[in-house]
């Protein structure tokens, strides 16, 4: 089904509102992609909710990638919004310096983006700032490291926790 | 009860003569409890193993012990996380002594093909473990051969083995405080 907004409508509105803070946009397979600022990600997300002819009102998936190459803006926060009304779906980039990478809560905003922001924390160490409950999810609690950070290697011949002498690598 | 023949007895008018361990054992041997401790595919081939068709009851496990202070073999089958890790100790603790482990499949015994950080390397970084059966998953005749060496094991056990410096020792050596004479 077609949605009712268009994409460069959405954008041109964005663009209006934000000005300086839209840093650039993308629309691969159609789907709107928005690079924002780190401050401004909570005020986007927020306006998109509250704006009457927009009603993008669906928190889809909250979460992260790691660019390892992209000096000073390593750790991207990627937000996938979706109005159940427009049927229109939209993306919101944010990147952040991986020696702070921290970014302000949307749990005010969304109830659901608690366990998303614990996940992303989990895995990327990303601080949301504001969440009332920021602890590891799936992880134990002991582990002291982001594991799903492009920074170790695929099979480090040096480990003793495998043995070799039954697996034959 | 046991074979006749497990009980290695003197045969005479009206009475049948033993040694209290042999008779133990072999009772011990033909009523293990079992506690499956399952979290994967390992797990369904241990149903199936439980179920008619293979029928883990012909040997006297009719009763599957989901209390693990009713429980003398914790079998062990399927994926164990390090988050599972603590759990998996604290279940084996619990169990009355004595107490056997049998560990199904690659993930049980060496962590498989999940060669990861979040996914203990083989069950034995936390408690012993008796018999490993290899296979991923393995099929139901191969968890019944564990089974049989764990069998073995049973009637082959001394009375006093858990008394012993030996294991006293193993069971230091996984940080678990062994039972009170």
């Amino acid at each position: 089904m077609k949605s009712k907004l268009e994409n460069n409508a959405v954008l041109e509105l964005l663009n209006g509102k934000f000005g300086e803070n839209i840093k650039s946009s993308e629309q691969p397979f159609d789907l709107l992609t928005v690079e924002v600022t780190s401050e401004s990600a909570h005020e986007v997300v927020s306006w998109l909710k509250s704006e009457p002819s927009l009603a993008i009102s669906f928190l889809t998936n909250l979460g992260a990638v790691h660019y390892p190459d992209n000096q000073g803006r390593e750790i991207a926060v990627v937000y996938h919004l979706h109005s159940l009304i427009n049927n229109f779906r939209i993306r919101l980039k944010a990147y952040l310096p991986i020696e702070n990478p921290e970014i302000k809560s949307i749990t005010d905003i969304y109830i659901a983006a608690n366990w998303m922001e614990r996940e992303t924390y989990d895995f990327y160490g990303v601080q949301f700032a504001g969440h009332p409950n920021l602890k590891r999810i799936l992880n134990e609690d002991s582990m002291d490291y982001f594991p799903m950070r492009k920074e170790y290697h695929m099979e480090d011949a040096t480990r003793e926790d495998k043995d070799d002498r039954f697996f034959g690598r | 009860m046991g074979k006749i023949e497990d009980l290695q007895v003197i045969n005479g008018e009206g009475y049948q003569l033993s040694t209290l361990d042999k008779v133990i054992a072999a009772a011990r041997k033909n009523s293990v409890w079992p506690l499956p401790f399952a979290t994967s595919c390992c797990g369904i081939e241990y149903m199936a193993t439980m179920g008619s068709n293979y029928d883990l009851a012909r040997f006297g496990m009719e009763r599957m012990s989901f209390s693990p202070r009713q429980a003398d073999l914790l079998i062990v089958a399927g994926t164990i996380s390090k988050k599972l890790a603590p759990i998996l100790k604290q279940v084996y603790e619990q169990m009355a002594e004595p107490k056997w482990v049998l560990s199904v499949g690659a993930c049980a015994s060496s962590g498989g093909i999940f060669d990861t950080y979040s996914v203990l390397q083989g069950i034995d970084r936390v408690i012993p473990v008796d018999v490993y059966v290899p296979g991923c998953p393995p099929r139901p005749e191969q968890i019944i051969d564990g089974i049989m060496k764990i069998h073995e094991m049973v009637k082959n056990e001394p009375l006093r083995r858990r008394y012993s410096d030996e294991y006293k020792s193993l069971m230091n050596k996984y940080n678990i405080e062994g039972n009170e004479e």
